[in-house]
């Protein structure tokens, strides 16, 4: 017999289900109900920085777009500085929810280009947006990052994007840039699929 | 300034991404493995909200869509804490719930159930834990209600529960699960969860103590999100 950890054990995700937006976006369920629906606006009127467009469609293992997930987007803003970090612009809340047009699947969100931020072992990370997905048939969340295609010497050096292994699946995490516009479609299965993260 | 990075997340104790049974999932789930990521301040790091983000009755579902009187159905308290891993209060921070109506309808607009939609009843709600991790809801128990996997499946009654942390890698969504329903046992969505210790966690107890007396039954369900590590001995002080 030993002593017990006495450590709890973290709550079992289970899926968001169908009618995700109706706890966390329900203007798309087809109601309103609060005031301010959280997650609408990601960097407040005063963030300064080049603000974006990110375009995109989640598709499945079929092909197919997911028209009922539901992204959760987390950014530095464009000095590379996180929220609860360091001082950010007035209203500067960093994170956002996605839902995509229900009938075609495509979404689109806008945003300010995040600066460089400083990774492990004092190695600067590329500009990048932290994703979380979820919808019915995930069973837990994904994690995943959207990197942009005008950063090439950063996704370079970019200590995450040199993880992975096989160099064609970094471009899975690389958003396609067009001016202040940026094309980022997430594979959940199948040829091109998505490198996810277990954070 | 560090931010102390998190336990390994359990992925034995989680569903797995592809569980057959769960029809849906097997098209929704990565093939690849997950690329394990050490943490740094993407994933240390979170959103914060604060009071001025609700209204008083945003936690109050029998109240906060009310149009012309209460909404059908068992009136029932949901409280609890949310803890980490070590056991300590998360304060402070956000809880969002969503369901069925008494009858098992959701009030979106893909819900096509025939049970009716309750015009008092949104069927969403959100609080602020307080600075001891604290949480209450209200609201009327959802019913179960049939879903398209196999030709005859019933979701338990559940509340889903959408919680942050303070790291954006502590997200967790999770469902809810009422003491004794034996619909439980039977749901493949359920069952996606491999250790039955785990699912015995979801399952809110019938809480007494915590009822409004000839008004409002209670459920206590607690929540735990991932926890910090503590640093004892600091080898790499650039690497935390």
């Amino acid at each position: 017999m030993v002593q017990t950890l006495n450590y709890l054990k973290e709550s079992a995700s289970q899926t968001a289900g169908p009618y995700v937006h109706i706890g966390l976006a329900p203007g798309a369920a087809g109601f309103d109900i609060y005031a301010t629906e959280l997650g609408r606006d990601i960097t407040g009127p005063n963030a300064k920085g080049n603000r974006i467009t990110v375009t995109g469609t989640v598709t499945d293992g079929t092909g197919a777009p997911v028209k009922d997930v539901l992204i959760e987007v987390w950014q530095a803003n464009a000095a590379g500085i996180y929220p609860g970090k360091g001082e950010v612009e007035d209203g500067f809340r960093g994170w956002g929810r996605v839902v995509p047009d229900f009938e075609s699947g495509k979404f689109s969100f806008e945003t300010v280009k995040p600066g460089q931020v400083m990774g492990r072992n004092g190695r600067a990370m590329a500009p990048h947006l932290n994703l979380w997905l979820v919808s019915r048939g995930i069973n837990i969340g994904l994690n995943t990052r959207m990197y942009f295609g005008d950063e090439s010497d950063a996704n370079e050096k970019d200590p995450v994007l040199n993880l992975v292994e096989q160099a064609h699946r970094r471009e899975t995490l690389i958003a396609r840039a067009d001016g202040d516009s940026y094309h980022f479609d997430i594979c959940l299965q199948g040829d091109g699929e998505t490198v996810f993260f277990d954070v | 300034m560090t931010t102390a990075e998190l336990y390994q997340r359990d992925r034995e104790w989680h569903p797995p991404a592809l569980t057959q049974d769960y029809k849906t999932s097997v098209a929704r789930s990565p093939r690849f493995a997950l690329l394990s990521l050490q943490n740094s301040d993407s994933e240390l790091t979170g959103p914060t909200f604060g009071h001025s983000d609700f209204a008083p009755l945003d936690n109050d579902l029998i109240r906060n869509y009310a149009q012309s009187g209460d909404p059908i159905g068992e009136r029932i308290i949901v409280h609890g804490r949310v803890l980490d891993e070590n056991g300590r209060p998360v304060p402070n921070t956000l809880v969002e719930v969503w369901q069925a109506n008494a009858g098992g309808r959701y009030r979106h607009k893909k819900d096509s159930y025939l049970a009716p939609i309750d015009p008092n009843f949104g069927g969403c709600g959100r609080t602020l834990t307080d600075d001891q991790g604290n949480y209450v809801f209200r609201t009327v128990k959802p019913g179960a209600y049939p879903w398209r996997n196999w030709v005859n499946n019933w979701r338990p009654a559940h509340i889903h529960v959408s919680v942050f942390g303070t790291a954006f890698a502590q997200r967790l969504i999770t469902q809810m699960y009422f003491e004794g329903d034996p619909l439980i046992a039977k749901c493949p969505i359920v069952k996606s969860i491999p250790d039955q210790r785990a699912i015995d966690q979801l399952v809110a107890a019938l809480d007494l103590n915590a009822t409004t007396p000839l008004d409002s039954i209670a459920y206590k369900f607690d929540i735990v999100l991932r926890g910090h590590r503590s640093t004892f001995f600091e080898n790499r002080p650039e690497g935390n």
